[in-house]
């Protein structure tokens, strides 16, 4: 019997695309109920999003939204509602839903809430407890609160994108929907700091999100560096101020790299060991890390003569084997192929009534007594109706019909 | 002044660097009380890294260590010996949560494992942080950040739009990686206390740097199995997934992603003739001529201030944004209002400015109580308030190099 630690923890989801979804997904890998509040006139836009697949894959708008394959990775776990909350009667229904609730995540734009009666301070006065988190682009204060964005945006706005990428390359906002995800790690983290307050006060709260912050945090000490010295941290590649070798280095193959980071001297002396003790190792250029920063680019390219004619695999083994830390820039088809990662159980599968059978991520930690876990696919668009209207707000069959007929419910 | 929200829980952090310090800081600036173990003399390698103070090394001046070590405790320690050992069993016993980041093989070797931990504090959370977890065969294998960004397929695909596969695939900037990781640990540990709280329940809890990074490319990764799509850092024909086009003064980034932004971006523009074509019309075409669209974007973004296309897209309601620098970000009218950067007085230091936390709570504070401590600061205050030691069982310890 799972013993997951938010069991009898409820949580409304007023969810799009990827911040509040995967912050609520968080919560339901660990038993809470997340019930994902949405209609058919503005389901979260994310549903509708698919791709042709294959090697060169294209955007292709859905008609159905329970075909989303991302859709599914983002929101496992959870039970769906729709409701038209245009309406005053879906919106009443929402709030009967928040006073049996304990959470509340949402990620439209500021005011979007407030405009539909179901802001913080709506839901506090029926549910005083509640703990209510928003996240948006910028907050919820502050002369920028309406502004919008996606991860590539708030991780220009944060500062990621100006230190990423090649010194003499453009910036590199974070790949596809990681400082989403990062901000949803970040919101579950303050939820459950929440609810532990709730917990021993009895109080409830409101947390205020801002993504750009988030990415600013976990990049906090290139703002020590402008205050302390007036430098601006810009792009330089794999590169590190101080270790050496630090690169990823081409090896045999397509498109296979391994990537290489020595940290100290003795490393460096088994790492010359392992590839033979060529002769340009011994060179005065590449004897201590000072100089071997100053000839780095040589270094490097010597190096890649030794990787080229091995496997990333290969590299990794020989390396690692002498304590050098060379691991292989791994592919997606890589990571899912892996032995370690196989051994770990990190993928899954679930089988989606519409889709078929899918391949998901479980949860990233193990947690030895109380798991967390992917028990069952995405909802369907409303699939969860007859439960929450009929058993959890008690309403008849025909209450709900005439719901259903006046497009409340919908 | 309100409580704080983690007010009460007790933490002993055993990690160095970036991703341990990072999850116990979050903590430990929510009201946590965090003593950290450091090597006698040595300290957490954050202190041999920059930026220092006037570029000037010095192991109590790095901002890499004061940002990742604010409102904890420091105490010197060196578990190899037989009386520092029991020394910091007697801090396990005392803490609700132990942080530690060494490999499985030198717990093992220092006598440290989960499962002797547990026999003296049975409640005990204990949270190892490492590149591959505590099991499978990359278990013992070393990684520093470039390795983990890279193990956990980050790397592989950034920097996204690339022309061809010529160049080596690259990490996050900075650390991002390994404060991601940390980030990750904390959530997991978090959830292990309440669990706690709820049930009396000790545990382990396995974070693999690599896992916790996987997770973030997740959609990418099961996009593999389930569409077989192997995700690359070439051009792909995505609205989202461009490089930012340089503009007058610096690089912008627009997402002109769904129909309506795409009619206020024309708008904006002037709606210039090329744009008319119904071949952008509709988040599939668009997508589909994303290149063709790109050319005629670059062209007028050349034309114009950052500032001007950020907040003049923004004002329309098309998520956009401009390439900020650190000062940039310092310096931003919104950080301001919500007064991100807070500045902390140190001995060390004088005052310095810092990023704040994560996320604006309504009820319980944010705070630096106090700035990251010096190397040992806390000896007298652990030693002899704490465990009960003596002035003069302090300075035997310290001739014999145990703290």
């Amino acid at each position: 019997m799972s013993r997951r630690v938010l069991r009898g923890i409820r949580v409304l989801e007023f969810g799009q695309f990827w911040v509040g979804p995967y912050t609520a997904e968080i919560l339901a890998y660990l038993g809470a109920e997340v019930i994902k509040v949405e209609s058919i006139k503005r389901p979260d836009t994310y549903r509708l999003l698919g791709s042709t697949g294959g090697p060169d894959p294209t955007v292709i708008l859905l008609t159905d939204p329970n075909k989303g394959v991302g859709f599914n990775e983002m929101n496992l776990n959870k039970l769906s509602v729709n409701l038209d909350l245009t309406k005053p009667k879906a919106v009443e229904l929402a709030k009967r839903m928040a006073t049996l609730s304990d959470v509340i995540v949402e990620n439209n734009r500021p005011g979007v809430m407030n405009r539909l009666g179901l802001s913080y301070d709506a839901i506090k006065e029926v549910k005083p407890d509640i703990i209510y988190l928003s996240a948006s682009c910028r907050g919820s204060t502050g002369p920028e609160r309406n502004y919008a964005g996606f991860a590539p945006i708030f991780g220009c706005l944060g500062g990621l994108a100006e230190i990423t990428g090649y010194a003499d390359g453009r910036p590199a906002p974070p790949i596809g929907g990681r400082a989403d995800i990062v901000c949803g790690i970040a919101n579950a983290f303050a939820i459950i700091t929440a609810l532990i307050y709730r917990e021993t006060t009895g109080r409830g709260q409101y947390i205020d999100t801002s993504d750009s912050e988030v990415v600013s945090c976990l990049i906090g000490d290139i703002f020590m560096d402008y205050a302390l010295n007036g430098r601006l941290q810009t792009r330089h590649g794999n590169k590190d101020d101080i270790f050496v070798p630090h690169n990823c280095y081409r090896c045999k193959g397509d498109d296979d790299w391994v990537s290489i980071a020595i940290s100290n001297d003795s490393e460096w002396g088994a790492f010359v060991n392992a590839i033979g003790n060529p002769d340009w190792a011994r060179d005065d250029r590449f004897t201590d890390a000072f100089s071997r920063k100053s000839n780095e680019d040589e270094m490097d390219r010597l190096i890649s003569e030794w990787t080229i004619n091995l496997t990333k695999y290969e590299v990794m083994d020989i390396l690692q084997k002498v304590g050098v830390a060379a691991v292989p820039s791994f592919s997606t088809e890589d990571l899912c192929n892996d032995q370690h990662l196989k051994a770990r159980q990190v993928l899954n599968q679930v089988d989606h009534p519409v889709i078929g059978k899918l391949a998901v991520m479980n949860p990233p930690w193990k947690l030895s007594a109380t798991p967390a876990e992917v028990v069952r696919h995405a909802p369907l668009l409303g699939e969860h109706n007859q439960y929450i209207f009929g058993q959890l707000l008690g309403m008849s069959e025909k209450e709900i019909d005439s719901l259903i007929d006046g497009r409340i419910i919908y | 002044m309100a409580e704080k929200v983690l007010e009460g829980i007790k933490i002993l952090e055993f990690a160095n660097f970036v991703s341990g310090p990072y999850c116990s800081k979050l903590f430990a600036d929510l009201g946590a009380q965090v003593i950290k173990v450091e090597e006698p003399g040595v300290g957490d390698e954050a202190r041999r890294r920059g930026p220092y103070l006037d570029d000037i090394p010095h192991p109590e001046k790095s901002g890499l260590f004061l940002y990742l070590n604010t409102n904890k405790l420091s105490i010197t320690l060196n578990p190899k010996t037989k009386t520092a050992k029991e020394i910091f069993l007697g801090l396990v016993k005392w803490a609700d949560i132990l942080i530690e980041d060494k490999s499985p093989q030198e717990m093992e070797k220092l006598g440290l494992t989960y499962d002797t931990l547990k026999g003296i504090n049975p409640r005990l959370i204990m949270t190892s942080i490492t590149p591959f977890g505590q099991t499978g065969p990359y278990r013992h294998y070393k990684a520093y950040n470039l390795n983990v960004a890279h193990g956990a397929g980050g790397g592989y695909i950034t920097p996204t739009g690339s022309p061809n596969a010529d160049r080596e695939p690259l990490k996050g900037g900075g650390f991002f990686d390994e404060y991601v990781a940390g980030l990750s640990a904390a959530t997991a540990t978090i959830i292990a206390y309440y669990c706690c709280m709820k049930t009396g329940l000790g545990q382990h809890v396995d974070v693999s740097k690599q896992e916790a990074l996987m997770a973030t490319n997740k959609v990418e990764i099961t996009n593999y199995p389930n569409l077989d799509t192997i995700a690359t850092r070439l051009i792909r024909k995505t609205a989202l997934g461009r490089q930012p086009p340089p503009c007058k003064d610096g690089y912008i980034q627009i997402a002109a992603f769904l129909d309506w932004h795409w009619v206020r971006f024309k708008e904006f523009m002037g709606n210039p003739d090329w744009a008319q074509d119904a071949k952008f019309d509709g988040i599939e075409s668009r997508t589909e001529h994303v290149g063709e669209m790109y050319e005629h974007i670059e062209e007028w973004a050349r034309g114009h201030a950052k500032e001007e296309i950020y907040h003049g897209l923004q004002e329309k309601g098309v998520p956009t944004a401009m390439v900020c620098n650190a000062a940039e970000v310092m310096n931003s009218p919104q950080y301001k209002a919500r007064e991100f950067f807070v500045e902390v007085e140190h001995s060390e230091m004088g005052k310095v400015i810092y990023p704040r936390g994560l996320c604006i709570y309504s009820e319980t504070p944010w705070a630096v109580e106090r700035p990251a401590p010096l190397l040992g600061q806390h000896n007298e205050e652990v030693y002899i308030k704490l465990l009960g030691f003596t002035r003069e069982d302090l300075v035997k310890m310290r001739e014999v190099g145990i703290i």
